[in-house]
């Protein structure tokens, strides 16, 4: 027998999971080293006042993030009124009507190209469309560039968590007399329906944390949201402003704003992986 | 006690014998004796050289068949012969697969289901399907599977619909083992059940044909023996058009049995006169398993 052939096999199979394990490993780090780093620099200023008090001026210590971690949510919200109805009912036509068809292909090639698009980009682009037009600064236009991002991640998810709803279903559906418009809705959103609202926390997660695109839309202010069509506060441009300060507080500050902005990502996503995991959903 | 395990092994060959010879007699396929045997129903659904396609390849050809009102008639052939379009086509569910074509009619008591003025909305409204693997909806409750189609025709009363489900369920042999856990998702029964399910869920619009398509294929025999008693009580109010693989199956709930091969309807006639006494070679010869 050939056992030479055979050691040598065992070895090289022993070498590749070797290899392939020390990547995973080496892979884990930054996202690891990285949650500890913001969790043990973040922690030191994080307490009730941080979260529901406005910053303080320079030198007066105390003061928090109220005002932005608001600001974050009303975004979030403003971007979710514009990016989940266009995105959801773009991903539904897609996969319902525009199988082969070459507008569905123009949707989808745009689709994927705005997805790869800077967010800078977008964030001028809402600058040129929203904030010239109302002379200022304001939620809605942060909200809008961020809606803009939305559309594209929201599109594609939707199309595909739609596509894998069986077609058995549909035709169970038809031959009940149910005609194709209803079909659509009662039935096959309502069996995506999981795996659909898990595609939109996960694209509001991702808008959570774009700063780029508020730098010029939405901007930045030390005081309540008053109204949306003003600058309003977020995080992440708070985060911004606080970490290029020359100041010990406002830096330490940045860092418990990070801390804030991680753990609402987070929380987003283990959200969003509960939906896909629920036993009623889509993948049983 | 040697010997007693001798007598028991004598008793269980004596048995396995038994078992064969008893066997061998079922492969003589029964024919199940009708009670009104020879009544001749009026017509309800008639295909007029029925052709069909699926892109280029032509998967029926001229098809005429007349089908009477509630009997059970059963379409058999090899896979692939084109019985699971013939009955698609009466429902007109053939056209929703993309690229598909259609020639020919078919008429629903008096009016062509082809005519343009007919939504296939209402066909499939009055013709029902139950497909080979169950698909029953799965984030739906038991109780909305049943009242879906209902409901979404416009009933909103929510006393007819509690009788209407109770009385499909009833009607589908399902009502007994469900009807503590109506909330329960319909994704969670068992296979047989989820067939009976589906069946429910046709009857409870006010259909008169409902198709099945192979609906026992992917059941184990309990379940099986289940829809056939099924389709024998439902015989008496509507009409059925059952596609099997399984012979033994068109002979024991069939008045009427049709033979398929390659798209063409090679004889269709009595079931019993099929079964014993076929007029075509080749339905003999698929019949008696020589074939297919």
């Amino acid at each position: 027998m050939n056992f030479d052939y055979q050691t040598r096999r065992k070895l090289t199979d022993r070498t590749m999971v070797f290899l392939c394990g020390a990547a995973a490993f080496i892979a884990m780090i930054p996202l690891v080293s990285l949650i500890l780093y913001v969790l043990l620099q973040g922690f030191k200023r994080l307490d009730w006042a941080f979260l529901t008090h406005l910053p303080a001026p320079v030198g007066v210590p105390g003061g928090g993030m109220a005002n932005a971690l608001l600001g974050t949510l009303t975004l979030m919200l403003l971007a979710s009124l514009v990016g989940l109805p266009i995105g959801i009912m773009a991903g539904i036509y897609l996969s319902e009507y525009g199988k082969k068809n070459k507008f569905a292909w123009a949707v989808r090639f745009t689709s994927d190209v705005l997805s790869g698009v800077p967010s800078i980009v977008t964030g001028i682009v809402a600058y040129t469309l929203v904030v010239k037009p109302m002379h200022n600064f304001s939620a809605i236009a942060g909200g809008i560039a961020l809606g803009f991002m939305m559309i594209p991640i929201v599109t594609r998810t939707t199309e595909e968590l739609v596509k894998m709803v069986p077609h058995s279903i549909r035709e169970a559906s038809w031959a009940l007399g149910v005609p194709q418009w209803q079909t659509i809705l009662a039935i096959v959103i309502r069996t995506a329906k999981n795996g659909i609202l898990t595609g939109v926390l996960l694209s509001v997660a991702r808008i959570a944390g774009e700063t780029a695109p508020l730098l010029f839309t939405s901007f930045n202010n030390q005081f309540w949201p008053q109204s949306p069509d003003e600058p309003t506060a977020s995080l992440t441009v708070q985060v911004f402003t606080y970490a290029i300060s020359p100041f010990k507080d406002w830096q330490d500050q940045a860092w418990t704003g990070a801390l804030v902005l991680l753990i609402l990502v987070l929380a987003i996503n283990l959200a969003a992986r509960t939906f896909f995991k629920n036993p009623r959903g889509l993948l049983r | 006690m040697i010997d007693e395990l001798a007598e028991k092994d004598k008793k269980k060959e004596k048995k396995k014998v038994e078992n064969q010879e008893h066997r061998g007699e079922a492969r003589k396929i029964e024919v199940a004796h009708h009670e009104n045997e020879g009544e001749q129903h009026s017509l309800k659904m008639k295909a007029e050289g029925v052709c069909a396609w699926f892109g280029t390849k032509q998967a029926l050809y001229d098809v005429n068949m007349a089908i009477y009102e509630k009997d059970v008639t059963a379409i058999i052939g090899p896979s692939g012969c084109g019985k699971s379009t013939l009955i698609r086509c009466f429902n007109r569910m053939h056209e929703t697969v993309p690229g598909s074509r259609f020639a020919g009619d078919i008429f629903l008591e008096k009016d062509s289901i082809f005519d343009p003025r007919m939504d296939p909305v209402v066909v499939r409204r009055r013709v029902g399907m139950v497909f080979q693997k169950p698909t029953p909806f799965p984030t739906l409750s038991i109780y909305d599977n049943v009242a879906i189609g209902l409901r979404l025709n416009g009933m909103r009363d929510k006393k007819v619909l509690d009788e209407v489900v109770e009385k499909s369920l009833r009607k589908a042999a399902l009502w007994e083992e469900v009807k503590d856990s109506l909330q329960k998702a319909g994704g969670a029964l068992s296979g047989g059940q989820q067939q009976r399910l589906c069946i429910a869920r046709a009857l409870a619009i006010e259909l008169e044909v409902l198709l099945m398509d192979e609906p026992c294929s992917a059941l184990d025999p309990i379940s099986t023996t289940k829809i056939e008693e099924l389709i024998h009580e439902l015989r008496q109010n509507y009409t059925i058009i059952i596609v099997t693989h399984n012979m033994q199956q068109a002979a024991r709930v069939s008045q009427r049995t049709a033979f398929m091969l390659n798209g063409k309807l090679i004889e269709y006639d009595a079931t019993e006169k099929m079964f014993t006494n076929p007029e075509n070679k080749l339905t003999e010869d698929y019949i008696t398993g020589r074939f297919g």
